[in-house]
Formats: structure tokens, C-alpha cells, sequence
């Protein structure tokens, strides 16, 4: 797995519930690294364990754990290069939801080894769409859930997201867009690089 | 004229960084993201050569000039602050006898971002310019993590070196170190003493007193030997109560003998061990080198010199140094 993802759930922990909490994520994950590098691989089932472990440590299902993880990558100023990054994705929500296509590629371009679910939107109505996920590890559809809520705050627009699971390899996200300008949201200048 | 409103409606979605001139190269239409260049005020009315100053090519500066040069690439600046670099390219126009100017921000896009406050809108939909933001961003930070990682890793690195040039029992350096040390002066000729140290007696104190007994002497044989030279000198531990100092530019022979001598007595000071007290005192050999060419002297050779000494010292009684000089060398034939 691409340090990137175990660098994410570290942070997440780390920024969310505190150092110490960390540190035992880590010892019942029973992993030897303490600190993840964004830049290097790691095991795959360093990434399972991670997970379940910090299910148990947080007390919340793995489901919820995983929305939170994509709500903090988009909401927490500590990764504020990220959400800058998202936000290139469109001018509006809608826009946005239409870009997620090519947001492996995206991705790709930025971290050349980094592997994302491949996305696909379909479109049923305007105001209603479904994100199918494919990846071969199951739970990243959970993570999109947590993306695309904090976005929505993010461009000041009201949705409803349902993870609908799916079939092996595959995740369904149904997304009903209630109101594309509910509140004024955050502001995207292209100027304001993160430093 | 209805026929140039649908032209410049045209351009406006297509390349929004265009102005149109007439034949006296004044502006008579400005694109939305042309408009962004002159701040609030109109660009209409006003002469292009004026707000723009034409670098390359050279020497452009009426509109007959200009008309000359259609077709070609234009290296382009906005006279007022800020002086924004732009690329752009002229076509004439002869519906109006005029001509059309395309812009855009090339390299300079980084700043003109900011500095004209533009956005995904300023930009044709199928320009690159806001994928190029992207990416540039998306490198910055990917380069960043990067960076920090070797930064990381460098220092990990050093801490790994350091510690495979450390005696861990004394902090001292070790044979390694030495090895690595030794060379290095010979290949930049700089001159050195090479003081060889051998304990005496150190072996009686480890086997009537213990082990616990003989790293603590070593201890505190380590602290005489570095108290007794300089910060960029060398003492380093090469064998169980064998050790070698390097004292860099110290080629005199008297004063290295008189530093041999503090270390001596030093050494010969009682060491307080729990209720016992270990004593022992050392032997000392001395080199010199003197900067000689590299294929006159050699390591090996400097440290069978010094070793040379040391045991020349061991022969008169122990507790005392000797500077090397050749007739050691055939005396040590003739005994050894």
C-alpha cells in the first residue's frame, strides 16, 4: 500500500484524537513503524491492521472510521494542500462531482505510484448521481463518503450521501444534490498556494 | 459592423485574453480577461503600444510596425506595475483595416494568479492554464514530502556513520574511523603526530579486579586522552587497551613528547573503583608526518612506526614515550 494512505490514517489519528491514542493504534496493530512516510510502500495488511486497530481504539465501527479519514483530509487545516488540490477539480459542486472520473489520474499526475479507485459518476437526474468505486480493497467507498460530505461544505452546497455497498471490488455511493448554493462555503482563490 | 460584434463574441469565450485594435492601433475591444490586466480602468480608446511594451522583437513601436509583424510570436510586458511578462501573437483584421491580439500569461501565470486575483473563469474552457496550477501545486507538495523524507533520511544516515565510527564502550572513534581519518590528511599533505598508546598493567586490573573494573578504567583512560587534545584532533580506540591519537599540525617532537607525558601521569593517577583502587600507567610510540608526497610515506608505514616506538618505550621500562627514528627500526630487526 502507498505510504500516502498509511500516512493519512497516522495524521487523522494523530490530529483528530491525539499522540498517545496513536501510539496505541500502533501497538495493537502490532506494526513496527511509529511514524509512516508519505513517500515509501508499506504492506498491505499493515493497512488492514491500522484500521481495525484504530476502530478499536476510537470505538467506532471501521465504516465510520473511514468517513471521518476522508472528512479530515478535506477539513483539516494540517492537509489544507489537499483540499487545495481537490477544490482545481471544479468551479462548482456539480462541476466537481463531473472531474471525479479523472481523479486517479489526477492523482497520479501529483504521486506517479499513488493507485486510487477508479471512479465513475453516472448522472440520473441533475440533482441526482451515483459514484461507483472500484478497487480491489474494499473500504475506500467509505473514505469517498467522508471526501465528498466535507466538499460539499467546502463549495457551500446540501447533499445527501449513502454508501449503498456493492459488489466484490466495487462500492455504489448514491448522491442526491438537495441545493448547490445552501451556504456561501469556503473560498477557492488560485493564487493562495499553501505554503 | 454587427459582423465584428459576433467576431469579438466569439473571442470573448474562446481566447478571453484578446483585444481588438483599430487601424491607429488603438483598443477598441477588450476580452473579460484582458480587461483584468488594466485593473478596474477601460482599456477602450487606449494605444496598445502604450499599456503594452513590445520586447521581442525589438524596435516595434507604431501600428504600421506592428501590422509587420503578424503572425509572429510576441514577447510582450504591461508598463505598469506590476510588470507582468505575456506571450502573444497579432492577426490582422481587414473588415476594419485593425487587427487582433491574443494574450496569454506564459511563466508568468504563477504570479499573474495573485496578482490579478484571476480565477477558473478568466480562463477558456479548454485552456491548460488551471491544469498547470494544479499540477504545479500537486509537484510543490508532492517535492516537499519528498524533501522531507530525504531530509530524514540524511539524518539517520549520519546518526548510522556516527555510530560506526564510535567505540561504544568509550565514545572514542574506532578503527574505522581512523582508517577513514588517516587517509585523507595524507592525501591533502597535511601534517600530523600519530601517538600510539598502549596501557600497562590494564590486563591485571581485568583479571584480578573484573571486567566492571576494566571499562571503567578505559573510561577514564578516554577522558584523560581527551582532555589532553583538541576538539579536531583524533583519539580513537583500535584494540582492547590499544589507542591512537592524530594531532593535526603538531609535528614537533618535543611538544608531542611533553603531551605524552601529561597523559602518562595522568593516567598513572589512582583510579577510585568502588572500595578498590585500579592503578596502571601506559607506553607510548610517536610519528610524525611532515607532509611528505604520498608515495614517500604510507599509513601502514607511519603506524608500524609509531608502533615501532611504542615498543622501544616497553623495552626501556614501560611508563615512558619514544619518538620513532630510524635506527628503532634496525635495533627492533635485530631484537625482534
Amino acid at each position: 500500500m502507498h505510504g500516502l494512505i498509511n500516512r493519512a490514517i497516522q495524521v487523522f489519528v494523530q490530529d483528530s484524537y491525539g499522540h498517545p491514542r496513536w501510539a496505541e493504534v500502533i501497538r495493537q496493530a502490532e506494526v513496527e513503524t511509529v511514524e509512516f512516510e508519505a513517500m515509501l510502500h508499506y504492506d498491505d495488511d499493515v493497512t488492514d491492521r491500522l484500521i481495525a486497530s484504530a476502530s478499536n481504539v476510537i470505538g467506532a465501527p471501521q465504516e465510520t472510521v473511514l468517513e471521518d479519514i476522508g472528512t479530515y483530509l478535506v477539513s483539516h487545516p494540517n492537509v489544507e494542500a489537499l483540499r487545495r488540490l481537490l477544490r482545481f477539480g471544479g468551479v462548482t459542486f456539480v462541476e466537481f462531482l463531473h472531474s471525479l472520473d479523472d481523479l486517479p489520474d489526477r492523482a497520479r499526475l501529483a504521486v506517479e505510484d499513488l493507485r486510487l479507485p477508479e471512479l465513475d459518476l453516472r448522472e440520473h437526474a441533475p440533482n441526482r448521481f451515483s459514484l461507483n468505486c472500484r478497487h480491489d480493497r474494499p473500504g475506500f467507498g467509505h473514505v469517498m463518503v467522508g471526501v465528498l460530505r466535507a466538499l460539499a461544505d467546502d463549495y457551500g452546497a446540501l447533499v445527501f450521501l449513502e454508501h449503498r455497498g456493492g459488489g466484490p471490488g466495487q462500492e455504489v455511493i448514491d448522491i442526491t444534490l438537495i441545493e448547490t448554493a445552501f451556504a456561501s462555503g469556503r473560498s477557492f482563490d488560485l493564487g493562495a498556494r499553501v505554503g | 459592423m454587427a459582423c465584428i460584434d459576433e467576431l469579438t463574441g466569439l473571442l470573448d469565450t474562446l481566447c478571453p485574453m484578446h483585444v481588438v485594435l483599430d487601424g491607429t492601433g488603438h483598443i477598441i475591444h477588450a476580452g473579460p480577461t484582458a480587461r483584468k490586466l488594466h485593473g478596474d480602468r477601460p482599456l477602450e480608446g487606449q494605444r496598445f503600444l502604450e499599456l503594452f511594451e513590445l520586447c521581442r522583437p525589438r524596435a516595434v513601436s507604431s501600428m504600421p510596425q506592428l501590422m509587420a509583424v503578424a503572425g509572429v510570436k510576441l514577447h510582450l510586458k504591461t508598463r505598469g506595475e506590476p510588470q507582468t511578462g505575456l506571450k502573444g501573437v497579432l492577426c490582422p483584421l481587414p473588415a476594419i483595416d485593425g487587427a487582433v491580439v491574443n494574450l496569454s500569461f506564459g511563466i508568468s501565470i504563477i504570479d499573474a494568479v495573485r496578482d490579478y486575483a484571476l480565477t477558473s473563469a478568466d480562463f477558456a474552457a479548454t485552456d491548460l492554464t488551471v491544469e498547470m496550477l494544479y499540477l504545479v501545486e500537486a509537484k510543490s507538495a508532492a517535492m516537499e514530502a519528498s524533501r522531507k523524507l530525504n531530509q530524514r533520511l540524511q539524518g539517520a544516515m549520519i546518526a548510522a556513520e556516527e555510530q560506526a565510527f564510535t567505540d561504544t564502550l568509550t565514545g572514542l572513534k574506532n578503527r574505522r574511523a581512523l582508517e577513514h581519518i588517516l587517509p585523507r590528511l595524507l592525501q591533502e599533505r597535511q601534517p600530523f603526530g600519530l601517538m600510539q598508546i598502549d596501557l600497562d598493567f590494564f590486563k591485571a586490573v581485568n583479571d584480578t579486579m573484573g571486567h566492571a573494573a576494566g571499562d571503567h578504567v578505559l573510561q577514564c583512560v578516554a577522558r584523560v586522552l581527551v582532555d589532553s587534545s583538541r576538539d579536531d584532533d583524533c583519539v580513537a580506540r583500535v584494540g582492547g587497551d590499544e589507542f591512537v591519537l592524530v594531532f593535526r599540525g603538531i609535528t614537533k617532537p618535543e611538544i608531542l613528547e611533553r603531551i605524552a607525558e601529561r597523559i602518562i601521569s595522568e593516567v598513572e593517577a589512582p583510579m577510585p573503583f568502588g572500595d578498590a583502587t585500579c592503578k596502571i600507567s601506559a607506553s607510548v610510540g610517536i610519528s610524525i608526518y611532515n607532509g611528505e608526497a604520498a608515495h614517500e610515506v604510507s599509513i601502514e608505514q607511519l603506524m608500524a612506526d609509531a608502533d615501532t616506538a611504542l615498543y622501544a618505550s616497553k623495552h626501556k621500562g614501560r611508563a615512558t614515550s619514544t619518538i620513532f627514528s630510524a635506527d628503532l627500526r634496525s635495533k627492533g630487526e635485530q631484537t625482534g
